[in-house]
């Protein structure tokens, strides 16, 4: 299996859905490349950092809604 | 004592079906505080699904006004919050398929490059452990922004799927894609954010 294998069958791989043996040759050239360890680790990274940058922390204020659009959707809903 | 079904249910769930209840009877203060408490959150989905800020504006007022004419069909089965978080979704699903689109760069420029022999032509690095820097504002808005730089097709596909956890077949019916055209986007979404991002997380040299 080659580096570019690796990264294809990545998401397979986390989503534990290659077959026994692929998962083994997967994990067997995981053990002899580092590089493809540091890109599964950075995409797992990446996977982790947009849940965190997209769902509200607790006890966080959202955005402001501007006035204007406030408005806007309040005067189109009384001409509905 | 009041016998009515809001009354009946558990507290949140009851508030939401008697605020619906006075939208339902023409009782406008309701709507407004509908859309003053929830609207900023929602602006903030909307905003992620259709980066043009007047895009996202005209999506949550679609979707106010479709929840509005819809308000017969709320049942409380799900909270206020989240039945209007879908029709966000969906409001930025049409506006993405009926507006005009912005020049975006191309997903390939994006993705790693490999050599003939399959290694990698610009072999990865470790990153740090993004985890405690991870909740801060700044890094959540640069990570929102790279987001944002996504072509249109990927982004869409991992909003769906990785922030809004929605599974491969109800991401696929929602786009008109078939499982595997999702799973292949998805992938490359992912990847190519990592590129987006790598610049900021890596290790330097030692």
């Amino acid at each position: 299996m080659t580096c570019r294998e690796v990264v294809e069958f990545l998401m397979a791989y986390l989503a534990d859905e290659l077959p026994g043996t692929q998962r083994d040759v997967f994990e067997g050239h995981l053990a002899l490349c580092p590089p493809c360890v540091n890109y599964l680790d950075s995409y797992q990274h990446t996977m982790r950092l947009s849940k965190a940058a997209c769902h509200c922390p607790d006890g966080a204020a959202p955005a402001d809604v501007p006035e204007e659009l406030i408005l806007a959707i309040l005067d189109a809903s009384r001409r509905n | 004592m009041d016998e009515s079904p809001a009354s009946r249910l558990a507290p949140s769930v009851g508030a939401d079906l008697a605020l619906a209840d006075r939208i339902r009877r023409g009782d406008g203060g309701a709507f407004e505080e509908v859309l003053r408490v929830q609207g900023g959150r929602l602006l903030s989905v909307a905003r992620r699904f259709l980066p043009n800020e007047e895009d996202a504006r005209d999506a949550l007022q679609d979707a106010f006004l479709s929840a509005y004419r819809a308000i017969d069909r709320f049942d409380g089965q799900a909270s206020l919050g989240t039945w209007l978080h879908r029709i966000v979704v969906n409001a930025c699903l049409t506006k993405l398929r009926t507006r005009r689109r912005h020049p975006e760069r191309s997903i390939e420029d994006l993705l790693p490059a490999f050599l003939d022999d399959g290694h990698q032509a610009n072999p990865a690095r470790a990153w740090r452990d993004p985890a405690d820097e991870a909740q801060r504002e700044e890094t959540r808005d640069l990570v929102r922004r790279r987001i944002a730089e996504l072509p249109e097709d990927y982004r869409t596909v991992l909003l769906l799927r990785d922030i809004e956890e929605m599974d491969t077949e109800e991401t696929a019916r929602l786009l008109g894609l078939t499982p595997g055209a999702v799973k292949t986007r998805l992938h490359r979404a992912r990847q190519a954010l990592r590129v987006l991002l790598e610049p900021h997380f890596r290790q330097e040299l030692s």
